[in-house]
C-alpha cells in the first residue's frame, strides 16, 4: 500500500532534487565566470590601491617629473614611462616588416613541405621562457652590440644634425636600443603567427582567382590578402606591441637599469617593468608603493593596448560568421 | 609612324612587366631573408643554451643545493623542488576555477552580453604583462599577510597565468562538441550538470589536457610574478607558508652575479626549464591532435 504512493512520488521528488542541483552546479559556473570578469578590475584597483599614498604625495607630478629619487622620497616616473614607450617602439619598428615578411613566406612563397616545420619553429621560439631571451641578451648581444654596433652607430649616424643625438654615448652594450632589440626578437613570433593564422583564413577562392588573372605572389599577398585581413593583422600587431610593452625579464637584463634621463639610445636606461622587478625586492615602504602606481601606469596602457588588439582581431571573426 | 607608336605601347608595357617581375622578386627575397632572419635567431639562442648550458649538466644539479660564490660543485635543489612545488600549486588552483568559468561560457553564456564581456577580459588577462599579477597578488595577498613572502603567494600569482589559459581551451573544446551530443543526453532525461561533466568532459578532454599542459609550459619559465610573492630562498625548505626558490628565480640572481661558478648554474637551469617548456609544448600539439586552437 505505502509501496504505491511512494513510486509516483519518487521521480518527482528526483526532478526537484535535479532541478537543485542543476542550479547549484549552474551558480557555481556563473561565479567562476564572474571571478574571471572581476579578476581584472581587481587587479587594477589593488594596484592603484598600493600606490594611493605616493599619488597623493606627487599627484600628476609623477607623470611629468624625471627625478626618481627614492632616498629623498621624490618619485617622478617619466624616464621609466619613456623607456617602456621608446623600447616598444623599436621593438616594433624592427618586428612588424620581419613578421610580416615570416608571414607572407610561410604562406605563399616557402615551398609546401617546408610550410608546416618552419611555421612550427618559429612558434617554439614564443615558447621559450623570456628570461632566456634577457641571458642571451646580456652574454651574447650586449658584447657584439659595445665591440661592434654601438661604435659603428656612432660614427655614422651619431654625427647627423638631428638624430645624431640618439646614437651618440659609450659603448657599454646595454639601453634602449639593446633593450628593443631583444623585445623585437621575442614578438617576432607571436606577430608572425598570428598574421599567418589571419592570412591562411583569406578564402582560396579570391587569391586563385587573382592568380588566374596573372597576379604575383606580392601582388596577390598586397592587394588580396593584406586588405581583407586588415583589421586582424593590426590586432596583431598590438598584441605584440601589448608584450613588448609589459615584458620584464628580457628587458631587466639588456637595459642598464639607470632612473637618469638620456636622449640617447645607447646609454642605460629602464622601463617600467624592469624598475619594478629590480628594485622591488629591497625597497621601503613608501618605494613600494611608487612601483605599485607604476604597475598600474603599465597595466592601464597595456589594457588599452590589448583591448584594441582584440577588438581589431574580432573583425575578422565576425565576417567569417563566427 | 604608327610602327614607332605600337613600338612605345609596346616598350611601356615591357617596363611594366619587368617593375612587376623586379616589385615581386625583391619581395619575395625579403620574405626568405625575414624567415631566415627568425630562424637564425631561433638556432643562435639554443646554440648559446647548449653551449653554456650542457656542461653543468649532471646529477648533483637536481642533488646538491646551492654553492658559495666560487666554489666547484652545488646545484639547483632547492630551486627545482620550489618551481615543482609552486608550478602544481597554480595548476591545481587555476585548472578547476579555468575548467569551471570555460564552461560556464560556452554552455551557458555561449552567446550572451556577459559571456561575450567575460570571454574579452579572459582573452586580456592572457596576454597581460606577466609582472602585473604579480603586483596584483603582492598587493592582494602579501601585503594582506602582514607582508611575508611564500610560496602559496607565487603559486596564486603562477594560478592567475594558468586560469585565462585554461578556461580559453576548455570554452572553445567544449564548443567544437556537436550539439547532438548534448540534445542526445538530454533528451533521454539526464539532468544538465551530469550532461556536462559525464558526456561532454569526456568528448573534450584531450583538448583541455592540452590546454593545461600549455599552461604548464606557460609558468615553468615565468620569473617576474615570482619576485614579489615567492621572492626565493637561499637555502632548501620544504614551508610552502614560507619564501621558497624557483629555477628562473635562481637564474635572475645568478646570470647577474660576478660568479662563475653562479653563471654556470643558471644556465644550466635555463638548458633544463627551455627542454622542458619545448617538451610540454610538443608533447601538446601531439596531444591536440590537429585540433586548431589560437594560443594568441
Amino acid at each position: 500500500m505505502s509501496a504505491t504512493i511512494l513510486t509516483p512520488a519518487l521521480p518527482a521528488s528526483r526532478d526537484v532534487r535535479d532541478a537543485r542541483n542543476d542550479r547549484i552546479f549552474r551558480w557555481l559556473l556563473a561565479a567562476t565566470a564572474m571571478f574571471v570578469l572581476f579578476a581584472l578590475a581587481g587587479a587594477a584597483l589593488s594596484m592603484l590601491w598600493g600606490g594611493r599614498s605616493v599619488l597623493q604625495q606627487e599627484g600628476l607630478h609623477f607623470f611629468t617629473s624625471t627625478a626618481w629619487d627614492p632616498v629623498q622620497d621624490k618619485y617622478g616616473a617619466l624616464v621609466p614611462i619613456y623607456g617602456t614607450l621608446v623600447t616598444a617602439i623599436i621593438a616594433m619598428v624592427i618586428a612588424i616588416p620581419v613578421s610580416f615578411g615570416i608571414a607572407f613566406f610561410l604562406t605563399e612563397v616557402a615551398p609546401r613541405q617546408l610550410r608546416t616545420p618552419i611555421g612550427v619553429a618559429i612558434e617554439l621560439l614564443a615558447g621559450i621562457p623570456s628570461i632566456i631571451y634577457g641571458m642571451w641578451g646580456f652574454f651574447v648581444l650586449m658584447p657584439v652590440m659595445a665591440n661592434h654596433v654601438i661604435p659603428w652607430l656612432g660614427d655614422h649616424l651619431g654625427t647627423w644634425p638631428v638624430i645624431g643625438a640618439l646614437f651618440q654615448g659609450p659603448p657599454i652594450g646595454a639601453g634602449m636600443l639593446t633593450a628593443g632589440f631583444v623585445l623585437s626578437i621575442m614578438v617576432v613570433p607571436f606577430i608572425s603567427s598570428v598574421m599567418r593564422d589571419v592570412f591562411l583564413t583569406v578564402p582560396t577562392r579570391l587569391k586563385e582567382s587573382a592568380y588566374a588573372l596573372g597576379a604575383t605572389r606580392w601582388e596577390v599577398n598586397w592587394n588580396i590578402v593584406l586588405p581583407y585581413t586588415r583589421s586582424a593583422v593590426i590586432g596583431g600587431i598590438f598584441l605584440g606591441l601589448g608584450r613588448a610593452l609589459g615584458e620584464t625579464m628580457a628587458v631587466a637584463f639588456v637595459i642598464g637599469n639607470s632612473v637618469v634621463f638620456t636622449k640617447s639610445l645607447l646609454e642605460p636606461s629602464t622601463t617600467i617593468a624592469a624598475l619594478i622587478a629590480n628594485d622591488f625586492g629591497e625597497a621601503t615602504e613608501q618605494y613600494r608603493s611608487a612601483l605599485l602606481l607604476l604597475g598600474f601606469v603599465l597595466f592601464i596602457v597595456t589594457f588599452v593596448v590589448l583591448a584594441i588588439a582584440r577588438l581589431m582581431l574580432a573583425r575578422l571573426d565576425r565576417r567569417e560568421g563566427r | 609612324m604608327a610602327a614607332r607608336s605600337i613600338d612605345a605601347t609596346e616598350r611601356t608595357r615591357q617596363s611594366l612587366y619587368r617593375r612587376r617581375a623586379v616589385t615581386n622578386a625583391v619581395s619575395v627575397t625579403l620574405a626568405c631573408v625575414a624567415a631566415l632572419f627568425g630562424l637564425a635567431f631561433l638556432a643562435w639562442i639554443l646554440y648559446t643554451l647548449l653551449r653554456n648550458g650542457l656542461p653543468g649538466l649532471s646529477l648533483h644539479l637536481f642533488t646538491q643545493d646551492q654553492p658559495p660564490p666560487n666554489e666547484a660543485g652545488g646545484g639547483l635543489r632547492h630551486a627545482f623542488l620550489g618551481s615543482f612545488a609552486m608550478c602544481g600549486m597554480a595548476i591545481l588552483i587555476g585548472t578547476p576555477v579555468g575548467i569551471a568559468a570555460g564552461t560556464w561560457l560556452a554552455e551557458y553564456g555561449d552567446r550572451s552580453k556577459l559571456g561575450t564581456a567575460v570571454r574579452f577580459v579572459n582573452d586580456i588577462l592572457m596576454s597581460a604583462p606577466s609582472i602585473v599579477l604579480g603586483l596584483f597578488v603582492y598587493a592582494l595577498y602579501v601585503m594582506q599577510t602582514g607582508g611575508r613572502f611564500s610560496a602559496v603567494a607565487g603559486a596564486i600569482a603562477l594560478g592567475f597565468i594558468v586560469l585565462p589559459v585554461v578556461v580559453r581551451t576548455t570554452d572553445e573544446m567544449l564548443r567544437l562538441v556537436p550539439s547532438q551530443m548534448r540534445e542526445a543526453a538530454l533528451s533521454l532525461g539526464i539532468p544538465q550538470w551530469k550532461v556536462i561533466v559525464q558526456v561532454l568532459y569526456r568528448s573534450a578532454l584531450p583538448g583541455i589536457v592540452t590546454g593545461v599542459m600549455l599552461a604548464l609550459a606557460r609558468i615553468s619559465g615565468e620569473t617576474a610574478p615570482l619576485i614579489f610573492t615567492a621572492f626565493g630562498n637561499e637555502f632548501f625548505s620544504s614551508d610552502i607558508t614560507g619564501p621558497m626558490s624557483a629555477v628562473p628565480l635562481v637564474m635572475y640572481k645568478f646570470a647577474g652575479s660576478p660568479y662563475e661558478n653562479w653563471q654556470h648554474l643558471a644556465w644550466a637551469g635555463a638548458l633544463v626549464v627551455t627542454l622542458f617548456v619545448l617538451l610540454i609544448s610538443l608533447v601538446a600539439r601531439t596531444v591536440l591532435l590537429r585540433k586548431k586552437i589560437s594560443h594568441d
